[in-house]
C-alpha cells in the first residue's frame, strides 16, 4: 500500500533523526489540513529548535518567530485576520521555557489559535541541554547527575498549569509512539484546529515525542521510554475541554 | 490652515498613526508613554482596528511582528527601557522586512534610570540596537506637530521600504501639550503593493517570512548584501534637517528633539549679541542628514553638538564633516535639560 503525500507537505525529506517524533506529528498536520479543506487560509508558525525548517516541509504560508514568541506572533496574525487559521508549532524550550509568558498570556486572553506542543524532554537541536520538561532524575548534558540534584526544580507540567486558566477552551495530552497513540494524536490535533474553524477558541495539543538522538536510547526503545517513563510524569488525556466533547482527567 | 488643537506630543503622535491607518497597536504601560497605549485602546476599536495590552513589551514586539506579516498597519511604543526589551524582536522585523512603526518616548538612563526626558538611545535606535546587521528609519520629532506629522509619514516610508521605522522621541516631547494642526492623511511616497505578505495561499505559491539562512552560507551573505543596498538607498533619499539662522553662521550649534529647540532661543539671544550662530537639526536621525552637515562644514568655524546624552550624536557630526572642525559638546545623560542661557554661556565660550 502507498500512502500519498499530503497535499499541505512539499514532497522532501525532512533532516529529522531516526525514530525522532516531528515527521509524524508534521504528517498529522498536513493531513488534518487537507482533511480539514483549510490548507490554502493557514499560516504556521515554525519555531527556534529542531522544527526551524518546518517552513521547509510544509506546503502553506509560515513565519519564522523567534524563540518562544510564536503565541505573540500568532496573537498578531489572528487578530488582522480573523478567517485564516494560523497555528503554532512549538518544542518544550519554546513553549514552556524562554516563551513561558508568552504562552500563558495568549491562553488565557483565549486567543482563538491552535497550539502544537512538541515535549520531548529536552533541547534537541543544541544537542540534549536539560529542558523545562526534563523529568526528575532524567540525564541531560546540563543536568549529568540527572535533574533535581543542583536546583533545577521538578517537570514544568504545560496542560496541568494551563488547565487553571479560564481563556482557555481545549487541552489535550497524546503521544506518538504506536498506531493507536498516533490515531489519537490526529484525532486530537483535527479537533484543535476544528474549535479554531467554530471560533472556540485557545487549544493546545501537547504531544509526547521520541529523540532517541538525545536520551540516548535507539528508536525502539524511545517508544518504550514514553510508555514507561514518560507518561507517569506527563499523563495522556484531556486537560480541558469547553465544548463538553472530550473527557476530563 | 485648518484649526488647531491642543494635544499632547504622545497623543498627537497616536492620532497620526490613526490617520495613517495604523489598525494594530500592541503596548505596556512604562512612564512617559503612558499616554499612547491608553489612547489607542480607546481609537484602535473606534477605527475597526485592534488594541492588545501585551504581557511584555518582547511580546508586543511579537505581536507587531505577526500583525505586519499580514501587510496591516501596525505600532508599538514604549519607552527606553521597554525598547531595550524589543530590540529582538526588531532584529527579526528588519530580518523579515516588515514595515511596523515603533516608538521610543526617551526617558533617562541606564538601568531604571529615571523618568526624566533623555536623550540616551541614540546608539541604540541609529547603530542597530538588536543583534545583526540592520537599521531602522528614525525620525527625532521636536513637538507635537512634529510627532503627528512624522507618524504618518513613518507609515509610508515605513511600507515604500518595507522596512521598520522609529519614532524617537522624548519625555519632554511626549509630555508637553501644543497646538497642532491635525492634517488629513496624505501618502508621503509611493506605496508599493504588499506582494509579500502571508495571508494563506489561495491561488498562489506558499510565502516564508524568513528570518533564518542556514544553508549555503552565500544565502544568508545575499540577503545581508541585499539589506545593505537596500540601506544606501535609503541613505541617498531620506536625509532630512532643519537649518535654522545657519546661511552665514560661523559656528552651528547640532541638536535634535526638544534639546534643538531650547537650541533656537539661545542662537537668538546669540545673535542679539552680534553671533554668527545657526542650528542645524536632523529631523530624521538615521539616516544621518551628512549632506547638510557637508553643505556648512567649510564654512563653519567650530561646531557645537548639544545632547540629553553625554555624547553620542556628536559621533555622528565628526563623521559626517570628516573632523575638518573643532566639535565642541555640551549635554549629560541621566535626565539632564539644557537651558538657552546654559547653551548660550556655552556658545559664547566655544565663538570665541
Amino acid at each position: 500500500m502507498k500512502l500519498a503525500r499530503p497535499e499541505s507537505m512539499h514532497d522532501v525529506a525532512t533532516h529529522y533523526c531516526p525514530g525522532c517524533g516531528h515527521g509524524i506529528i508534521h504528517r498529522l498536520i498536513g493531513e488534518v489540513i487537507d482533511e480539514l479543506g483549510i490548507r490554502e487560509k493557514t499560516i504556521g508558525t515554525a519555531p527556534v529548535g529542531c522544527a526551524v525548517l518546518l517552513y521547509n516541509y510544509m506546503n502553506f504560508d509560515v513565519i519564522e518567530c523567534s524563540h518562544g514568541r510564536p503565541p505573540a506572533v500568532a496573537t498578531g496574525m489572528k487578530r488582522m485576520m480573523p478567517d485564516r487559521i494560523i497555528f503554532t508549532y512549538q518544542g518544550d524550550g519554546d513553549l514552556a521555557a524562554i516563551g513561558t509568558g508568552e504562552t500563558i498570556h495568549a491562553a488565557n486572553r483565549g486567543e482563538n489559535i491552535t497550539v502544537i506542543f512538541v515535549n520531548n524532554a529536552t533541547y534537541g537541536m543544541t544537542g540534549g541541554q536539560m529542558a523545562p520538561t526534563t523529568m526528575t532524575g532524567q540525564w541531560s548534558t546540563t543536568t549529568t547527575e540527572g535533574r533535581g540534584k543542583h536546583g533545577e526544580g521538578p517537570p514544568l507540567r504545560v496542560c496541568e498549569m494551563l488547565a487553571t486558566l479560564g481563556g482557555v477552551a481545549y487541552l489535550e495530552r497524546v503521544a506518538v509512539n504506536s498506531p493507536k497513540a498516533i490515531a489519537g494524536a490526529r484525532r486530537a490535533i483535527k479537533k484543535a484546529f476544528e474549535n479554531q474553524m467554530a471560533g472556540v477558541g485557545f487549544s493546545l495539543i501537547e504531544v509526547l515525542s521520541m529523540c532517541p538522538t538525545d536520551w540516548k536510547l535507539s528508536p525502539k526503545e524511545s517508544l518504550a521510554f514514553i510508555d514507561q517513563e514518560m507518561k507517569k510524569v506527563f499523563p495522556l488525556g484531556v486537560f480541558k475541554d469547553v465544548t463538553g466533547e472530550g473527557t476530563s482527567v | 490652515m485648518a484649526e488647531k488643537v491642543l494635544l499632547q506630543g504622545n497623543v498627537a503622535m497616536s492620532e497620526g498613526a490613526v490617520q495613517a491607518g495604523c489598525r494594530f497597536f500592541a503596548g505596556y504601560p512604562i512612564t512617559p508613554q503612558n499616554e499612547v497605549p491608553e489612547y489607542m485602546s480607546e481609537r484602535m476599536p473606534q477605527v475597526g482596528g485592534v488594541f492588545v495590552q501585551a504581557e511584555a513589551e518582547v511580546a508586543a514586539i511579537n505581536m507587531i511582528f505577526g500583525a505586519a506579516s499580514t501587510g496591516a498597519r501596525c505600532m508599538t511604543s514604549s519607552s527606553s527601557p521597554g525598547v531595550s526589551l524589543k530590540q529582538e524582536g526588531i532584529s527579526y522585523i528588519a530580518a523579515g522586512e516588515l514595515p511596523c512603526v515603533i516608538a521610543n518616548v526617551q526617558r533617562a538612563g541606564p538601568g531604571l534610570g529615571g523618568i526624566r526626558g533623555a536623550q540616551g538611545d541614540y546608539f541604540q535606535s541609529v547603530k542597530g540596537g538588536g543583534h545583526g546587521d540592520y537599521r531602522l528609519i528614525v525620525f527625532a520629532p521636536a513637538s507635537a506637530q512634529e510627532s503627528y506629522d512624522m507618524t504618518m509619514a513613518a507609515f509610508d516610508w515605513a511600507d515604500h521600504y518595507r522596512n521598520p521605522a522609529m519614532i524617537l522621541t522624548d519625555g519632554i516631547v511626549g509630555q508637553m501639550s501644543e497646538p497642532v494642526e491635525l492634517k488629513p492623511y496624505k501618502p508621503a511616497c509611493s506605496l508599493p503593493e504588499k506582494d509579500w505578505i502571508l495571508d494563506g495561499c489561495k491561488g498562489r505559491a506558499p510565502r516564508i517570512v524568513r528570518t533564518l539562512y542556514l544553508h549555503p552560507v552565500e544565502r544568508l551573505i545575499d540577503h545581508n548584501r541585499h539589506l545593505a543596498a537596500k540601506y544606501a538607498k535609503i541613505e541617498a533619499e531620506m536625509q532630512d534637517a532643519e537649518e535654522y539662522r545657519c546661511d552665514d553662521a560661523e559656528v552651528i550649534v547640532a541638536a535634535y528633539g526638544a534639546t534643538a529647540r531650547v537650541a533656537k532661543a539661545a542662537v537668538n539671544m546669540a545673535r542679539d549679541e552680534a553671533m554668527k550662530v545657526g542650528v542645524l537639526r536632523p529631523k530624521v536621525v538615521w539616516p544621518f542628514p551628512v549632506k547638510f552637515f557637508k553643505k556648512h562644514a567649510r564654512r563653519v568655524r567650530k561646531w557645537l553638538v548639544v545632547e540629553m546624552s553625554s555624547g553620542q550624536m556628536i559621533e555622528d557630526v565628526k563623521l559626517a564633516i570628516e573632523c575638518s572642525k573643532p566639535v565642541e559638546f555640551l549635554g549629560w545623560g541621566g535626565g539632564w535639560y539644557p537651558t538657552g542661557e546654559s547653551i548660550l554661556e556655552k556658545v559664547r565660550e566655544v565663538y570665541r
